[in-house]
């Protein structure tokens, strides 16, 4: 557990900067795991707003992804949430959509 | 996390029915240098291997929820590792340093490298060094027009090794490397018949390596062609390989938000990992002074590696990409949507 923020060991995740300190070695010390997390979710709510999912970060160790009708799902890693956010909303979730980047442009 | 480097490093060979994985094989482990490497193999062929570490793996697959035929976990295969590692634990095998798995020739590379990466107890211990795919000289272009696993395979190497070229017409070899090239232009092509073959350069010089990370990356930059983007080596060339697989160059002039790329990887994966054969790249990561290189096979990413310094003056992001029908211009404009995304995100505290 990171000291400072409090967030869980490192998932192992190739995507997470605090599981792979030695590709980062040149890092400002200030970007903590925590607001690593904080900057993923802020991103993530941006791309999932058209598909009406918020994103929130659970202790560090989880994403909860909650539709506007109120159901949530809680996801482990960043992998994982992409598939249950197609379940969740029965629509693909395809960074090559036009139609999601043309969405999330606008946003 | 252990650190990488402490990892066992896994060669993949792989390559069609009769290109000569186990000829290869066996001229490999000859190699006093590779005495510590433990080998297992899908099936015994016609050449016999005489190798103290030498192990059969049965055929067992058990395939994920997704339901991807690259995310099929090898259930003999991840158990074969495991065993291998505990024998080797317990003192009941020797020490070894090195792992090389041969694959079956219908065999597809990525469920493999999803394997190693899947299972926690195996990639704790181990890590994929490199994919080597041999392509017979003589009948490897005919592989390649006709199945589309032998596309899979040389997509996905990061060496091809040519077998049989003494015996085939040299006009013939020179095509078949041309398709290579155009097919994975990232991966090195080595000649396999004469006397001298080199282990080094074909199993141990991979991107993990200290001496051979330097080397590994320029040949990825090689790759790459300048001030055009995006494209793909091969354009304008009428002998472009088939099968709408192609390799894509993107470059970007601005740097690459680490986390927004990571969204924007794993969405991609999600939605065209089986046709996304290979990532390869450099990047220009916002609060890091040197490179990271990333590479991938299909839905598998590796870890990030850390460049000491920049392989040339060149400071922008480049990134290739072998793909199978998907437009190289909406891959370039996705990511630079995602990363202007991160952009206008501030870093909250």
């Amino acid at each position: 557990m990171c000291s400072l923020c409090g967030v869980l060991g490192p998932a192992g995740h190739w995507s997470d900067r605090a599981s792979n300190p030695r590709a980062f070695k040149n890092d400002d010390a200030a970007l903590t795991p925590r607001r690593e997390r904080l900057h993923r979710v802020a991103i993530l709510n941006r791309v999932l707003a058209p598909y009406g999912i918020k994103v929130s970060d659970w202790q560090g160790s989880a994403y909860l992804l909650t539709t506007r009708t109120g159901r949530t799902e809680v996801v482990d890693h960043l992998q994982a949430i992409w598939p249950v956010a197609e379940a969740m909303t029965k629509r693909a979730c395809d960074p090559l959509d036009p139609a999601l980047l043309g969405a999330v442009t606008r946003t | 996390m252990a650190a990488i480097d402490t990892h066992i490093p896994v060669n993949l060979i792989t390559g069609f029915l009769g290109s000569g994985k186990t000829t290869l094989l066996q001229r490999l482990l000859a190699d006093p240098a590779l005495a510590d490497t433990a080998v297992l193999i899908n099936e015994f062929g016609e050449v016999g291997l005489d190798h103290l570490l030498l192990q059969h793996v049965d055929e067992e697959t058990v395939i994920l929820q997704s339901g991807c035929i690259c995310c099929t976990i090898r259930d003999d295969l991840s158990r074969a590792v495991r065993e291998l590692h505990a024998k080797r634990d317990a003192g009941q095998v020797p020490r070894f340093t090195r792992l090389v798995i041969e694959t079956t020739g219908l065999a597809e590379p990525a469920p493999i490298a999803s394997t190693l990466t899947a299972d926690p107890v195996i990639r704790h211990h181990f890590r994929l060094s490199n994919i080597v795919t041999t392509v017979d000289a003589v009948n490897g272009a005919l592989h390649l027009a006709q199945n589309p696993e032998s596309v899979q395979q040389v997509a996905a190497a990061d060496r091809i090794v040519l077998t049989k070229t003494d015996i085939a017409e040299p006009a013939a070899v020179e095509d078949l490397r041309a398709k290579l090239t155009s097919l994975n232009p990232t991966a090195a092509v080595i000649e396999a018949a004469g006397d001298g073959i080199d282990p080094d350069q074909i199993l141990v010089r991979d991107i993990q390596d200290r001496k051979g990370k330097r080397a590994e990356i320029k040949r990825w930059l090689a790759a790459m062609p300048h001030d055009h983007n995006p494209r793909t080596p091969d354009d304008g060339n009428v002998n472009r390989h088939d099968r709408g697989i192609r390799a894509v160059c993107l470059t970007f002039e601005d740097a690459i938000d680490w986390t927004a790329f990571g969204i924007w990887l794993t969405m991609l994966l999600h939605a065209h990992g089986e046709q996304v054969l290979r990532v390869k790249g450099i990047l220009n990561v916002p609060g890091s002074k040197t490179p990271v290189a990333i590479h991938g096979v299909q839905h598998v990413v590796h870890p990030p590696v850390h460049l000491d310094r920049w392989p040339d003056k060149d400071r922008r992001s480049r990134i290739v990409f072998i793909v199978r029908d998907l437009d190289p211009a909406a891959i370039e404009t996705s990511l630079a949507a995602f990363n202007r995304l991160a952009g206008t995100q501030t870093w909250a505290a």
